[in-house]
């Protein structure tokens, strides 16, 4: 049973599925936090939140505007160290799940958040690595969230910052990386997959009612199709009011206090 | 011992041009009193460290102290990006700004050497990246037990580390608690150490294994109440995640953050003065 709804929220609902009950999943902001916390009030109550700001077993009921908020410390089991966190959570070998967005995106999911065009004369110079480098290396796998086009999906990297599997085949293993590396890739159109040997992202699953000219059309690369691709489960109706009723909680939450500059 | 003083004395005693500063707050707790202090005694050629350079140092950098940064995530959380630090970096505006690029876990890793008195930090790290192409401190060691290849990063040792926290005694011993960050690394890391703090209380009460900073590790401890708005301390006021959302529109242009910062920074006296510029006219927008 499903209702009308925007690609976004399909592509939120999408990973969000991915994320099963009781796994230690390490956070980035922005589209996976909503995913994340999505799973956590849908089908996935055991599943511990960790932020690189140091709360373990986050369960913020609005979705934090910055990594740091307030709200993750109180909610959480414990609140440790930045130092802390990635020394013995997560190069600790301790989570399972690392969940992450990009700036840009190539085939084999390595990922980009660092500039685009030359490094010491950039056309745009974006944020940089954050936690992003060792998540990509160390959680057990990793799922990426990222909005699908030609700009964001592109035939060559700038710059990578996150490894996905570098070159593909093998070439992720013999780098000597520990975790598994990306398993899914969820866009607004698709569920990309790693190929199980070349290692190139091919679309999995399509969402409902996108045409696979769309999705040739916003990839930056001859995008393969699987042979057994099919079409995601459209979001549920209790999936969408849950995911509405968050957003609409933090909306409210993060609107009315405050100053102007 | 510490020594109580203004932030403004604190600032001009101990903060000096072509330092290397290390201002931290993960998110929390970020000193930006001390940050607009620094700008109003017109500091130049400042080496910066911090793991995500926030509003604070596009501040510092659109106000022409920074000759060059240390950073290892530079964006404005939550909206976009540092305008200025863009700037300074995409343009050479107001200056070059020489930038050196880490990741989170090295920064933490680094602060943690620089705390320890060693002078590197080692992690799994890096591996297939492309940070050591663009930065040759970013280099690699090898196990001598295992044969395994590491990332080996210089420690972060900067003359000046500044913070805030939630409260200190007369004594100036200092608590703090909630996202902790690595300030406690950036203090012990530094040979200086400037602290505001909400309030300066008779005891700390504070439990067994909490965070406190014995006085003799900090240089000068300032009362600033709200010293680290708009960014929060927990439990005494929230982030005002409205400054940080028109930060984006008074950032982007050059002409509009001048404005900025000669009507809220060189025109005010000090942060208490800053905040009563900022309610009177958010008041006089209220009422208009």
């Amino acid at each position: 049973m499903s209702q009308a709804c925007t690609s976004e929220e399909t592509m939120t609902v999408a990973a969000a599925r991915m994320l099963r009950d009781g796994a230690v999943c390490f956070v980035g902001i922005g589209l996976p936090s909503t995913a994340a916390n999505l799973a956590r009030l849908t089908h996935a109550p055991n599943a511990v939140l960790v932020y690189e700001s140091g709360p373990i077993g986050a369960k913020p009921s609005v979705l934090p505007l910055s990594i740091g908020d307030g709200n993750l410390a109180e909610t959480a089991d414990t609140v440790v160290s930045t130092p802390e966190i990635f020394r013995y959570w997560l190069q600790g070998g301790r989570i399972d799940v690392g969940f992450l967005g990009a700036a840009q995106l190539d085939r084999f999911a390595n990922i980009n958040t660092t500039v685009v065009g030359p490094y010491h004369n950039p056309k745009v110079r974006l944020p940089g690595a954050g936690g992003a480098p060792e998540i990509s290396s160390s959680a057990g796998e990793v799922l990426v969230i990222v909005k699908h086009s030609r700009r964001t999906l592109v035939e060559k990297l700038d710059f990578i910052t996150s490894v996905g599997f570098l070159t593909g085949g093998g070439a992720r293993e013999r780098a000597g990386l520990l975790g598994k590396g990306p398993v899914a890739v969820i866009t607004d159109l698709c569920i990309l997959r790693p190929h199980p040997v070349t290692r190139e992202l091919q679309v999995a699953a399509i969402h409902p009612g996108v045409a696979r000219d769309t999705i040739v059309d916003a990839t930056g690369w001859p995008i393969q199709f699987s042979d057994d691709c099919g079409e995601t489960q459209a979001p549920t109706i209790n999936e969408l009011e849950v995911l509405r009723e968050l957003l609409a909680r933090t909306a409210a939450a993060h609107g009315v206090s405050g100053e102007a500059a | 011992m510490a020594e109580w003083t203004t932030l403004a004395e604190a600032v001009k005693a101990h903060v000096h041009d072509g330092q290397t500063i290390a201002m931290e707050g993960f998110t929390h707790l970020i000193p930006f009193a001390a940050g607009h202090e620094i700008i109003r005694q017109r500091r130049r050629n400042l080496s910066l460290i911090r793991m995500t350079p926030d509003l604070i140092y596009d501040q510092l950098i659109g106000a022409g102290c920074a000759a060059r940064m240390t950073f290892s995530w530079g964006g404005n959380p939550g909206v976009g990006s540092l305008h200025r630090f863009r700037d300074a970096v995409e343009n050479g505006w107001p200056a070059p700004l020489a930038i050196e690029e880490r990741s989170h876990s090295d920064l933490a890793n680094a602060y943690v050497a620089g705390a320890a008195n060693l002078p590197f930090a080692v992690l799994r790290g890096y591996t297939g990246s492309d940070f050591a192409r663009v930065n040759d401190r970013i280099r690699s060691i090898t196990c001598p037990f295992t044969g395994e290849v590491l990332a080996a990063t210089p420690a972060v040792r900067p003359d000046v580390a500044i913070i805030h926290a939630q409260k200190a005694d007369f004594k100036g011993n200092v608590l703090l608690w909630g996202i902790l960050g690595v300030q406690k690394e950036a203090v012990l890391a530094a040979k200086t150490a400037i602290v505001t703090v909400e309030e300066r209380v008779p005891s700390l009460e504070a439990p067994p294994n909490a965070c406190v900073l014995p006085s003799w590790v900090v240089t000068a401890v300032c009362e600033v109440p709200r010293g680290a708005t708009p960014s929060y301390a927990h439990g005494y006021y929230d982030r005002d995640n409205l400054f940080y959302q028109a930060w984006d529109e008074v950032s982007r242009d050059r002409g509009r953050f001048a404005a900025w910062l000669d009507r809220y920074i060189y025109a005010t006296s000090d942060f208490a003065d800053y905040r009563k510029l900022q309610s009177d006219l958010r008041a006089q927008a209220v009422s208009s």
